[in-house]
């Protein structure tokens, strides 16, 4: 299996460089996006029957990259759970940009990189040394830093690629750190080698702190999470798309390699950090989600929140595995990894909606849109599944992996540690906040957009996507339910990694009736995905029929009523600041918010104005400090720039005679 | 034959809860109207209101969708499901074990969700208002439910609602505090979900505190039946929610005869008119709030929650 | 160990704590006063089951103690102040109710774990619960301390303090009755002083917001 994935994964590479040569042809984006389909599809396969056969680990070195270590490849069961997350996305990403690739104006900046960040991705996920995992997700930041800056002519684009390029850097130098302390003094790159090795508690302690910062960087965890929000939507849809739901699985599948594989046992106040980082990233980031008004930044937001739940999910099963409840880790780290599939579904498909919507009305404000529904029907169809799915709301699979979380969550007062006994259900008790924000974020999002009255002529004019973004939309929303429907499959399918990972699974949940789903056998409680779609369906269909068969069919169209002062005006309707204000005021200390009124004098003709202002308050606390001090050395050692030749010579013969006698005082 | 009596029971229920729903709106607003010395309308008078909706046209606004249209089905048909889950007058259903606690919060969630866009939908700026508080009071109310989920899952072992029946009415549970809290903290979120006073004013129109008349404000005929049918169902679920797991005293165990199941729809229809009672009286005696006072009271049933799960830590760790 | 005797101690002194909470959501004052009248009247019903359980009368003498000074007298004495002094009756808080309920449910993680680790020797659950509560009251009390304006609210916080102290010591080993009778009357005294200190700051400020006292330390410009 191996040999397959490395193939597509060069096969990705190949097809970069072949892009850069089709520059000004015509079919060069649709060949270059379709191939990329298929071998999507096949990495996929490659990933799927990795898993469904077992998860038995391949391994193949090939002889590039460091002359002493070579390149380690290898295909385990962790590392096919999100191959195939990489594969399935990238096949319905890469399935809709078919279509939307066509409004590109420059394509040429998009196709070359495209492919080339699948790949790269890839790599990383198959890497089984250092060496390469650090080359390989290097390369996949520099290539959606390129993406990032295809619509390089806007400023906002610009910094949003510098601040990246900065976060990433900083993320990888940090994931360095974190592998050469894992390597020791012996200097072994190699996977194998550093598993075998004992690492101890402090040790262990500063390489997960530093996996969590270096990974965390990339998947926006708070307060790293800065660049996400303009990154993410700066870049075209697909691409942001692939970023959010995809590329933020890589790097958590960096924090579990690391965390569940390498590193062994780490003792259980670790978990705390991890924990409550989660916790907090959930609740701040759907916090950012709902009172932004930006269609595309509202994602990335509320990306960043279900990162945040995934990390408090791998927390969770760190602390169970620390006082060796394997099941129970089981549970968690279950419920972390099919959250991270199910997120890859649904904000993939959000993404590519706000995609559609932008192609179709040239508008990513919220409060530039509304009433698409009417005019967007399909593509409302469709956003409406995957804005139900990303409330975690039941029977879609959104809920399935919130429920298991909670499952795992409502296990904590057997933990032996008091003080994870207290943090766990207040951890509980934020998640289940983040989730209800994230209902409230996206009725929002899904109400101002597709519903009302279009707040433009843009808006009024909108017209239907095409049939290739259409089907791919289509292809993950039906994928939403169906996960959903049978979430004992996926369960299934994600045991081999967790198994392999903790030594211990969640049962197998093939045989239960009704596909329903049953954690662990002392947690018993049980949740059936399948009969609740059916009771809800044939109620609703039962009671529609009825009251039309036997009460009233009849139907007739007039003004709205409005309590009897409807307003013509589509302004007048609720939008994304209003609909926003009451979470806002309730949360205006963590959010910072400001309300400000200017009212004219009396006499005066001109508006009231009123306006809101929210901030982060990691970026004015944090960021802006930190890059006034930047700044300000920067200035103080611009200096340096004017020594004479002596001087500088000095300077390096100062510099050898401190690190000699560094050496010396060392030994 | 045990399978197909088990359907009958399950349907059983399904019906008992839909009958019953609107008999409790009545009542309430029929002892409401007393305790103000008014005569009130008769009890039944919701089920006459509900049949001469459905009769009528539906009047629908010019720029509603599908999705307007298409939402009272979904928002009752997740109601009913919920309420069909949840333990009234016998435990261990057929189907009990489909969803436990968290899964009937989370369809609530679902029908909160479609009566938000459907509120939405129109265009209009009373729809908007009352949605967006709506979800407000919903992302509150929602981790408060849960806190309380948790304190009664440690007691009684099980998020699954037939396990917690059966285990409170044993004799193992004895005088918790913790189970006090929870109950004020199930209250507290069942009169914020059900738009009751203090939260919400389920009897006014043209009021700016209004929150769940604001949504439904475009629906008429037809789809407001099926609306305030849901909305009746909801009181009628955390009435037997509340009963099933601080009173499950007369629920009729998985597998009694046709004596123990009378018994429990006795019990159960007393626990409802109790219910109602005690609902009316707490309604009358005390004023709404203000909209930005709900989010102290719902977090003081957030508190609540979290200090029963501390105090139940206290009494196991000893 | 799960007996009824054990399970109406916990049921009390969990009360406390939640009055404790209850006086923290009070927005106005009459209704502050009750709660804390509401706490003394509890906290006289859990040592006078203490006293019924462990069968030390001299428990009833404190109980006897807190009911009528606390739940009666001190109530009744603040209500009279609050009509005379025609203070504003709505309680003003330094941050809103939220934070701070989120702050004092820190606060009885804090206590609880603190308290239980640190009496892992002790025999008696009873007494180690009851000191956990006690410091959770105690603390709460302080927390209701710091987050009020206004000086009768700080008086309240500063009672239900003292509650917190009566309900360690009856939990612990129980007090000797002198001392028992001289703290009661401590805290009596340091309320007429308080009350006395009430009506000197309204007179000169014409406000009982202990804010308007900063202003005359000479700190401020």
């Amino acid at each position: 299996m191996i040999a397959a994935a490395a193939s597509l994964a060069a096969g990705f590479l190949a097809l970069s460089l072949v892009a850069t040569g089709l520059r000004g042809r015509s079919w060069a984006s649709v060949f270059v996006y379709g191939a990329s389909a298929v071998l999507s599809l096949g990495l996929l396969g490659a990933g799927l029957v990795a898993l469904v056969t077992g998860g038995a680990a391949t391994h193949m070195t090939l002889p590039v990259g460091l002359p002493w270590l070579g390149a380690h490849l290898r295909l385990d069961a962790l590392s096919a759970v999100f191959a195939a997350i990489i594969g399935l996305g990238g096949a319905a990403i890469s399935a809709y940009a078919i279509g939307y690739g066509r409004q590109e104006h420059e394509p040429h900046r998009v196709l070359p990189f495209y492919p080339g960040f699948l790949g790269a991705m890839t790599m990383v996920v198959l890497a089984a040394d250092a060496f390469t995992f650090l080359l390989s997700w290097e390369t996949m930041s520099l290539l959606s830093w390129a993406l990032v800056l295809t619509h390089h002519r806007e400023q906002e684009t610009r910094g949003a690629g510098y601040l990246y390029l900065v976060m990433a850097g900083f993320g990888t130098m940090v994931l360095l750190l974190a592998f050469g302390l894992m390597a020791g003094a012996d200097g072994s790159y190699d996977f194998a080698a550093m598993r075998a090795v004992e690492h101890g508690p402090a040790l262990a302690a500063l390489v997960l702190g530093l996996t969590a910062v270096g990974a965390g960087s990339k998947a926006g965890l708070l307060p790293l999470h800065v660049w996400l929000p303009v990154a993410h939507p700066a870049a075209p849809s697909h691409v942001s798309a692939l970023m959010s739901g995809v590329m933020t699985k890589v790097a958590l599948y960096g924090f579990i390699r690391v965390a569940f594989d390498l590193l062994g046992p780490v003792p259980w106040w670790m978990s705390v950090p991890v924990i409550v980082t989660g916790a907090v990233t959930a609740v701040m980031g759907i916090l950012f989600a709902n009172v932004d008004g930006d269609a595309k930044r509202v994602l990335a937001y509320s990306t960043i929140e279900n990162i945040g739940v995934i990390f408090a999910a791998l927390g969770l099963a760190l602390a169970f595995r620390a006082n060796d409840m394997q099941t129970l880790a089981a549970l968690a780290l279950t419920a972390g990894l099919i959250h991270a599939m199910n997120h890859m579904l649904f904000k993939s498909l959000l993404f590519m909606v706000a995609g559609a919507v932008l192609n179709a009305t040239g508008r990513h404000d919220l409060d530039g849109l509304g009433g698409l529904i009417h005019r967007m029907p399909k593509t409302a169809f469709l956003a409406l599944v995957g804005v139900t799915a990303i409330s975690a709301l039941p029977p879609l699979n959104g809920f399935v992996s919130e429920w298991l979380l909670f499952q795992a969550i409502l296990q904590s007062p057997q933990l032996s540690q008091p003080g994870l006994q207290f943090l766990v259900p207040a951890v509980g008790g934020l998640l289940a906040l983040a989730a209800a924000l994230a209902a409230a974020c996206f009725v929002r999002f899904y109400g101002v957009i597709f519903l009302g009255r279009p707040r433009t002529d843009v808006a009024q004019e909108a017209v239907e996507t095409d049939r290739w973004s259409l089907s791919a939309m289509a292809g993950l929303a039906l994928l939403c339910g169906f996960a959903g429907i049978v979430p004992g499959l996926l369960v299934d399918l994600v045991a081999p990694a967790v198994e392999r990972a903790l030594g211990s699974r969640v049962p197998m949940q093939a045989g239960n009736h009704w596909f329903t789903l049953v954690p662990v056998a002392n947690v018993q409680s049980s949740y059936s995905g399948f009969l609740v779609m059916v009771f809800v369906a044939i109620s609703g269909g039962l009671s529609a029929w009825l009251v039309h068969r036997l009460a009233s069919r009849r139907l007739r169209r007039a003004p709205a009523w409005d309590c009897g002062f409807p307003n013509a005006d589509p302004v007048t309707q609720y939008g994304a600041g209003s609909f926003a204000q009451p979470i806002r005021r309730v949360m205006a200390t963590v959010l910072a918010a400001r309300e400000t009124v200017t009212m004219p004098p009396p006499g005066d003709t001109k508006p009231a104005r009123h306006t809101a202002h929210t901030e982060d308050l990691a970026w004015t606390r944090v960021y802006i400090p930190l890059i006034a001090f930047v700044g300000a050395a920067a200035a103080r050692l611009n200096a340096l720039q004017f020594l004479t030749i002596r001087r500088y010579l000095s300077l390096v013969f100062g510099s050898l005679i401190l690190l000699l006698t560094g050496l010396t005082i060392w030994n | 034959m045990e399978l197909i009596i088990g359907l009958i029971l399950q349907g059983v229920q399904m019906l008992v809860v839909l009958a019953l729903a609107p008999g409790l709106a009545g009542l309430v607003r029929k002892v409401k109207a007393r305790l103000m010395r008014r005569r009130g309308a008769p009890v039944v008078q919701p089920y006459r209101d509900l049949m001469r909706l459905m009769r009528k046209d539906v009047v629908l606004a010019e720029n509603a969708s599908w999705l307007f249209r298409v939402s009272p089905y979904m928002i009752f048909a997740a109601t009913w499901v919920a309420a069909a889950l949840v333990p009234t007058f016998a435990i261990g259903l057929q189907f009990s074990w489909t969803a436990d606690l968290i899964a009937l919060v989370a369809l609530l969630g679902s029908a909160r969700f479609f009566l938000a866009l459907a509120g939405m939908d129109a265009g209009t700026s009373f729809g908007g208002l009352g949605a967006s508080r709506e979800m407000m009071i919903g992302a509150l109310a929602e981790p408060a439910m849960l806190l309380m989920v948790f304190t009664v899952a440690l007691v009684a072992g099980s998020t699954q609602l037939s396990n917690v029946v059966t285990f409170v009415a044993s004799d193992a549970v004895g005088i918790r505090v913790s189970m006090g809290l929870a109950l004020v903290a199930l209250i507290i979120v069942a009169l914020a979900e059900n738009a009751r006073i203090p939260v919400d004013n389920p009897a006014t129109h043209l009021e700016l505190t209004m929150v769940h008349e604001a949504m439904v404000l475009e629906y008429s005929g037809r789809h407001l039946a099926m609306i305030e049918l849901a909305a009746s169902l909801k009181l009628l679920l955390y009435m037997a929610l509340i009963g099933c797991i601080f009173v499950p005293w007369g629920i009729a165990p998985a597998s009694a005869g046709a004596g123990g199941l009378a018994l429990g729809a006795l019990s159960f229809l007393a626990k409802l008119a109790v219910g109602g009672v005690m609902l009316a009286v707490f309604e009358t005696s005390i004023a709404k709030m203000r909209v930005f006072r709900v989010p102290d009271f719902l977090g003081a049933a957030l508190m609540l929650g979290l200090l029963g799960t501390l105090l139940l830590f206290v009494s196991r760790s000893l | 160990m799960h007996d009824l005797a054990f399970d109406i101690a916990h049921l009390l002194a969990g009360s406390l704590v939640l009055v404790s909470f209850m006086m923290i959501y009070q927005d106005r004052l009459y209704a502050l006063l009750n709660t804390f009248a509401l706490q003394a009247l509890l906290l006289a019903m859990a040592v006078a089951w203490q006293a019924f359980t462990r069968d030390a009368p001299h428990l009833y003498a404190t109980a006897a103690i807190a009911l009528i000074f606390k739940a009666i007298i001190v109530p009744w004495a603040l209500h009279r102040v609050v009509a005379r002094m025609g203070i504003q009756r709505t309680v003003e808080t330094v941050t809103g109710v939220v934070p701070t309920m989120l702050a004092g449910m820190g606060l009885v993680a804090l206590s609880i774990l603190l308290m239980l680790q640190l009496t892992e020797a002790a025999e008696n659950p009873l007494a180690r619960e009851d000191l956990a509560f006690a410091l959770s009251v105690i603390l709460l009390g302080m927390l209701m301390m710091v987050t009020r304006r206004n000086a009768v609210t700080q008086v309240v916080g500063f009672m239900s303090l003292e509650n917190g102290l009566i309900l360690a010591a009856a939990g612990a080993q129980g007090m000797p009755l002198v001392v028992e009778i001289s703290v009661a009357f401590s805290v009596l005294i340091a309320m007429i002083v308080i009350g006395v200190f009430l009506f000197r700051i309204r007179e000169r400020f014409d406000s009982v917001d202990t804010e308007a006292l900063d202003a005359f330390r000479g700190e401020r410009r």
